[in-house]
């Protein structure tokens, strides 16, 4: 673990390279020797209470602040795109990329615990990628994302995608910065989900309801699905998109085009 | 699990608490976890107690603290508890929006 801001494991590769801090020196973190314990006494007399009211996702709320900053000085619109693995992310955003060519720079941060799979995918588009590896963690952090934007950055005025590791349980708590979360269903995985993973629909702004190519093949009941994600989140979005077919892309290029309104 | 992440910056907040206030030694930590915070609470004791051992946190008792589920019916405007952010107003059958119960913080430190 990064022992000065404590955002992940060893494993953690941004860009390919290990973690590293060019800023923040002076946040060491405080580590005193342990108090020895060879001897028995009594705590009671020299304890006491402190205050301290602090959110735990304070540090990680902070660097998101800072992103945001950066993203309205520059005039970056940014999604953090969450959803389960395999839901369609990649092929959504090469297809997105190519459809916007030429009309607004684009550029996007891919997040999986391994392999640059996603980032190359990216780049054979001509948009510039940077993969975060989060070893075994399991959502990004906005220091991550800070990191990857020291990598990456990307032109003002641009749009940019943070596609999260596919997990649709902690990437709902962690703010990047972002203007908004879109999770992205695929309708392969069930009309349920909104409701066994109730926090990531309720984070999120919009719905992907995504490869609806396939619905004819399965028995996925679309009314219900978006039944389900208004239950836990009454003003989510919903669209209907896929890939393949081309289905709900001039809807969701709209809604880019006029930065999520 | 990201109660491992969580439970790293609760041991950051602590260190920055007891080097604020000069201790070295942590005895009790009071989180408050709201019942909608997404956190599993045994989850978030095992990923304490790996991730203060060796630290001025090392042994210390964790309690935890429930807040209740809050929310409010779109409808009728009502305010109530909620066990899953998927409860239904009870008189409406309406979504209801969520108030409270999503905060998960470091209350309180016993130290040295
Ligand atoms: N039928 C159909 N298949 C799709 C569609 N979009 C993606 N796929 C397929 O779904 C699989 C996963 O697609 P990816 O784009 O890699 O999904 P992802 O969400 O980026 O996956 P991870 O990053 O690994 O979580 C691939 O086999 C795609 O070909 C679609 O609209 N319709
Ligand atoms: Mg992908
Ligand atoms: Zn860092
Ligand atoms: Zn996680
Ligand atoms: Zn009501």
């Amino acid at each position: 673990m990064c022992t000065t801001c404590g955002c992940g494991g060893g494993e953690l590769k941004i860009g390919g390279k290990p973690h590293q801090h060019g800023h923040n020196q002076g946040e060491l973190r405080f580590r005193r020797p342990n108090h020895e314990h060879d001897h028995t006494h009594d705590h009671g007399e020299s304890t006491r209470r402190v205050q301290v009211e602090r959110d735990i996702l304070d540090k990680n709320n902070t660097f998101a602040q800072d992103n945001r900053g950066y993203f309205a000085a520059h005039g970056i619109f940014t999604l953090n795109l969450v959803s389960s693995p395999g839901s369609g992310k990649t092929t959504l955003l090469t297809c997105t990329i190519e459809l916007l060519r030429g009309e607004m720079p684009v550029a996007v941060i891919e997040g999986d615990q391994q392999t640059s799979f996603d980032a190359e995918r990216i780049r054979a588009t001509g948009v510039p990628a940077v993969q975060i590896n989060t070893g075994k963690g399991c959502h990004l952090d906005a220091h991550m994302i800070e990191h990857a934007l020291e990598d990456l950055k990307p032109a003002d005025h641009s749009l940019l995608f943070i596609e999260n590791v596919g997990n649709l349980v902690c990437p709902a708590s962690f703010d990047l910065g972002e203007a908004h979360k879109v999770v992205i269903l695929s309708v392969t995985e069930g009309e349920d989900k909104p409701l066994k993973y109730p926090d990531m629909f309720a984070a999120a702004d919009l719905m992907l309801l995504n490869k609806v190519d396939l619905l004819p093949y399965l028995s996925f009941d679309v009314q219900k699905c978006v039944e389900y994600a208004r239950r836990v989140n009454p003003r989510i979005q919903v669209m209907l998109t896929s890939a393949t077919s081309g289905t709900g892309m001039d809807e969701w290029l709209g809604w880019l085009r006029n930065r999520g309104a | 699990m990201h109660e491992m992440s969580l439970a790293e910056s609760v041991l950051e907040i602590i260190e920055n608490s007891a080097a604020q206030h000069g201790s070295n030694k942590v005895h009790a930590v009071w989180l408050e976890i709201g019942q909608l915070a997404g956190v599993e609470v045994e989850a978030m004791r095992f990923c304490f107690d790996a991730v203060t051992r060796g630290s001025i946190a090392d042994g210390a008792r964790l309690e935890i603290i429930e807040t209740p589920g809050m929310g409010r019916c779109l409808n009728c405007g009502k305010s109530m508890h909620l066990n899953e952010r998927y409860d239904l107003c009870p008189e409406c059958d309406m979504p209801v929006e969520v108030t409270g119960g999503t905060e998960m913080r470091v209350k309180e430190l016993e130290m040295e």
